[in-house]
């Protein structure tokens, strides 16, 4: 099915010639699934319903005290401020977005009216701007109304540099007008198809203007309000105690009727992955435990306990292998991996074949990851209507080996192998994590079978995640051969997330190790798609672009991807929670309710 | 003992803890990793959002000026604020300082109960049947970390047995007598972790010092006064024997800060040794300063003390 013929499907739907089960019929022939031919006529201008509640509707409280786990507790309660998800999911008990994304990475209205398309007049037909309606008689736990006001103050506390806001992203490439009480607009510079970024999600937490407006800027530290919320969420703020415990009792206001169900919640924060799922599935003595990296045959064994069950929801996330095409181990102007200096055996594409070929992905998923990830060969792997179906992988040693010796890579006396005096002895390096430990030990088996000699190095977490411009160590500086970690997309599109390919992000000395290219791979047809992609409005040309950003890095092997890993949760029997890979774990407690 | 002594004592603290201010501070400088890493991993905070951040948190100026500029707010009583939830350290500090007092002063106070009692009857019968099986708990006691008998506590009371809890909770919701005993039942596994490692260790203290003590001539001049042994014991050994032990339950009080750290970690109890271990995990020097110092003036308070007390307890010695 091309372009054309979706397109004159969707016409059919739009013009009620054809139902949208029978669309979803010829979908589903040529392989979409479901949410996926849903998101081809939401993208070609055909309103969604509203997502079904996962539950009958119950009645407002009554479900008692809702127990969360967070082993890394939450530190502040701004969401603008959030470094890490803790302190989004913190937030998210108290502040509300605009809308939530849902599994499937379809909006779900929460304070808007109604979810802006084509159809409807929210959307811009030039993709130049977006109009929001927001919902009316909401209020914020204090009884002010939230008006478009309130809107227009977020965009300008979040853009203004000296609140060094972390949502700043969403905020400082858009224009936010009111234009009437309930209405306001975002307009953009240049087309722009993912749209739903700014008041949406992790970053589109609204706080009130009439309690933050003092507090703008540079005396952004000093607002009370900082550590005590006030939004318009399900549940009102009690208590704080950074790094502690959150608790927050039922909004008896909430403007969802019915909602939510629990009278209060509390989030209890500290220790760690392992003794968080066992309160949960082992003991049951709370209800939710968030975060759980790890092993599965132990999560699997605290299951069995039958006191709860772990929950996975499919994000972006994708544990790969990165490969350096510059000279990790020459220093050229004061610093190594110098874009001016070309991988001695690693620029060659017969060596990266081999090395694909020497990565067991299956075995990897089934030992190790289990239930929590599933070998992958692409970058982007979520959501549906963005993963290529153009990629396999395979784990053949002896194809490996074979291409080798085809290119003149032959063995030498200590078994490795070597062309014209360069070795295939690699550094391969990762953060210390159990899970990639093992990891690693796989790959140097496989690869010492071929002939490929690897050297295992393993960097502590907070300075391998770091952006120390000093530390040789980090992820940024890769000053290795090879590398292996996971990100991902954090929002339902990858088109932010595949800068990292952008040979205008190349990370070295000149940026401080600031660019997100870390492979330094470059090639100037994936710059060109990528640009393309960033301001193509015809959905379905753009979902082709990006399919082909995915692959250009995939099938040039700057990338070995490897796993596509779930976010891991455990929640006990009688919880009946629903989440989002796309959202923040705490973006539905209203729906939450004990079964 | 004079006034003076105490006031000497006191000033000759001031340089120690600036030294220790100075030590810290440089190798927290000098520690890789930063508050801000992990707006690195994520592709839609802007890298100028967190050079903003350091730059307005101070972290870009020379390390010299930024210790100047922390003792500085120091010595007007500004302990600074945390990097990570731009709250004044003090605060967060006083939040949590009185559950670690709590559960330190408790375990201390078991380790003494539980060492005193079993050192002075092990060593009045050395080498009975009593005595082997105390110093082998002893020896077990104190050989095994924190870390691992927490576990082990966890493993039996929580999960076979599923009698007490083993997640701290800071926000119980009962009143009266009910909140006492749930507050009992969340504390008695930390408290007795720390307590009974820190009572193994005093329990050889206490037996070798009533040893010390028992074989000395002015016992034997009592017992052959006829002075019933109880009498001799009580009297006449044990409150001689007892004064070295004062001066080390005072000088293990490092040790038991030490092991809170851990036993905080793994219990989830919400004291100052978890919130200096998040905030070293986070690089929040300025909690991390806090902390550290609160922790260095608490151990050199106490060694004082147990200076102080030495020479209370015993009238030979005494300071100039």
């Amino acid at each position: 099915m091309d372009e054309r013929e979706l397109r004159t499907l969707v016409g059919r739907v739009k013009q009620g010639r054809l139902s949208r089960r029978a669309f979803f019929g010829r979908m589903a022939a040529v392989g979409f699934t479901v949410p996926m031919a849903a998101q081809v006529l939401a993208i070609g201008g055909v309103s969604i319903a509203a997502a079904p509640l996962a539950h009958a509707a119950g009645k407002r409280g009554g479900s008692g005290e809702l127990k969360l786990l967070w082993w890394q507790a939450p530190t502040l309660l701004n969401p603008h401020f959030a470094t890490g998800t803790k302190d989004q999911d913190g937030s998210r008990v108290f502040y509300e977005p605009l809308a939530n994304w849902s599994q499937e990475g379809e909006l779900i209205a929460v304070l808007a009216e109604e979810i802006p398309s084509l159809e409807n007049g929210g959307l811009a037909k030039d993709g130049l701007s977006v109009t929001w309606k927001i919902k009316k008689g909401v209020t914020f736990h204090d009884g002010q109304p939230l008006t478009a006001d309130d809107l227009v103050f977020n965009w300008e506390y979040a853009k203004d540099p000296a609140t060094a806001a972390v949502t700043s992203g969403s905020y400082i490439n858009v224009k936010v007008a009111k234009v009437d009480d309930h209405t306001v607009k975002v307009s953009f510079d240049k087309p722009t198809p993912f749209w739903a970024d700014a008041f949406v999600g992790v970053n589109g937490m609204i706080i009130p203007q009439h309690l933050f407006k003092d507090y703008a800027g540079a005396k952004s530290r000093d607002a009370p309000v900082n550590l005590k919320p006030v939004g318009t969420g399900p549940f009102k703020f009690k208590e704080f105690r950074p790094g502690d415990l959150v608790l927050g009792v039922i909004n008896e206001t909430y403007h969802v009727a019915d909602q939510p169900h629990f009278d209060s919640v509390q989030m209890k924060g500290g220790g760690d992955a392992v003794s968080a799922a066992r309160a949960v599935l082992q003991t049951g003595e709370f209800d939710f435990a968030w975060n759980l990296q790890v092993e599965d045959s132990v999560l699997t064994k605290l299951e069995a306990s039958g006191k709860g069950k772990v929950q996975l929801s499919p994000g972006g996330n994708c544990e790969h292998i990165q490969i350096n095409f510059t000279d990790p181990n020459k220093e050229v102007d004061g610093e190594r991996s110098s874009i001016k200096t070309k991988h001695p055996s690693l620029q060659y594409m017969p060596v990266r074949q081999a090395l694909a070929l020497l990565i067991d992905r299956n075995g990897v998923q089934k030992y190790i990851y289990g239930r929590t990830a599933r070998a992958t060969a692409n970058y982007v792997n979520g959501p549906d209507r963005y993963v290529s179906k153009n990629n396999q992988f395979e784990f053949d040693i002896e194809k490996a080996k074979a291409i080798l010796d085809k290119d003149g890579w032959k063995p030498g006396a200590d078994g490795i192998r070597e062309k014209n005096g360069v070795k295939l002895s690699y550094v391969y390096q990762t953060s210390i994590n159990s899970l990639r430990q093992k990891n690693q030990a796989i790959v140097k088996q496989a690869c010492q079978k071929a002939g490929i000699a690897i050297e295992i190095k393993s960097v502590v977490a907070s300075v391998y995640f770091s952006s120390d411009v000093a530390n040789p160590d980090t992820y940024p500086h890769f000053y290795t051969d090879l590398q292996m970690y996971t990100t991902g997309p954090t929002q339902p599109d990858p088109q932010q997330w595949m800068r990292s390919y952008l040979t205008e992000e190349i990370s070295q000395k000149s940026n401080k190790w600031q660019g997100r290219n870390i492979t330094r791979w470059s090639s100037k047809e994936f710059d060109a798609t990528w640009t393309a992609a960033s301001t193509e409005i015809d959905p379905m040309k753009r979902t082709a672009l990006l399919i082909k950003v995915n692959d250009l890095p995939v099938q040039d092997i700057a990338i070995i991807p490897e796993l596509f890993r779930l976010g891991a949760t455990a929640a006990a029997n009688n919880l009946n929670a629903r989440l989002s890979g796309w959202d923040s774990n705490c973006a539905n407690l209203r729906e939450w309710h004990r079964v | 003992m004079s006034l003076s002594y105490v006031v000497r004592r006191l000033l000759l603290a001031i340089p120690s803890l600036l030294g220790i201010s100075v030590v810290l501070f440089t190798v927290l400088a000098l520690a890789p990793g930063d508050p801000f890493g992990e707006l690195m991993t994520n592709p839609n905070v802007p890298a100028s959002v967190q050079l903003a951040l350091r730059a307005q948190f101070g972290l870009d100026d020379p390390v010299y000026i930024r210790y100047f500029h922390w003792l500085f707010s120091m010595l007007h009583g500004d302990w600074g604020f945390s990097f990570a939830s731009r709250m004044d350290v003090a605060t967060l500090i006083m939040q949590r300082l009185v559950v670690t007092l709590a559960v330190l002063g408790s375990a201390q106070l078991l380790a003494v109960l539980v060492a005193i009692p079993i050192g002075i009857l092990a060593a009045a019968k050395p080498y009975s049947l009593f005595d082997q099986v105390a110093n082998t708990f002893a020896f077990i006691g104190f050989s095994l970390p924190t870390f691992f008998t927490g576990l082990l506590a966890i493993l039996l009371f929580s999960i076979t047995l599923d009698w007490l809890p083993f997640v701290f909770q800071s926000n119980l919701s009962q009143t009266g007598l009910a909140w006492w005993w749930a507050e009992f039942k969340q504390t008695i596994m930390p408290i007795c972790v720390l307590g009974l490692f820190q009572g193994a260790a005093l329990v050889r203290y206490v037996r070798s010092s009533v040893l010390d003590v028992i074989r000395l001539d002015y016992v034997t001049t009592a017992r052959s006064k006829g002075i019933g042994e109880r009498k001799v014991l009580m009297r006449h050994v044990v409150r001689n024997a007892l004064i070295p032990v004062v001066t080390i339950v005072a000088l293990q009080l490092p040790i038991v800060f030490g092991g809170a750290i851990v036993t905080e970690q793994i219990f989830r109890v919400p004291g100052i040794g978890s919130l200096l271990i998040s905030s070293i995990l986070t690089n929040d020097t300025p909690v991390v300063m806090g902390v550290t110092f609160v922790f260095a003036a608490l151990v050199i308070i106490f060694n004082l003390i147990a200076d102080l007390l030495y020479g209370l307890l015993d009238p030979r010695i005494t300071y100039r």
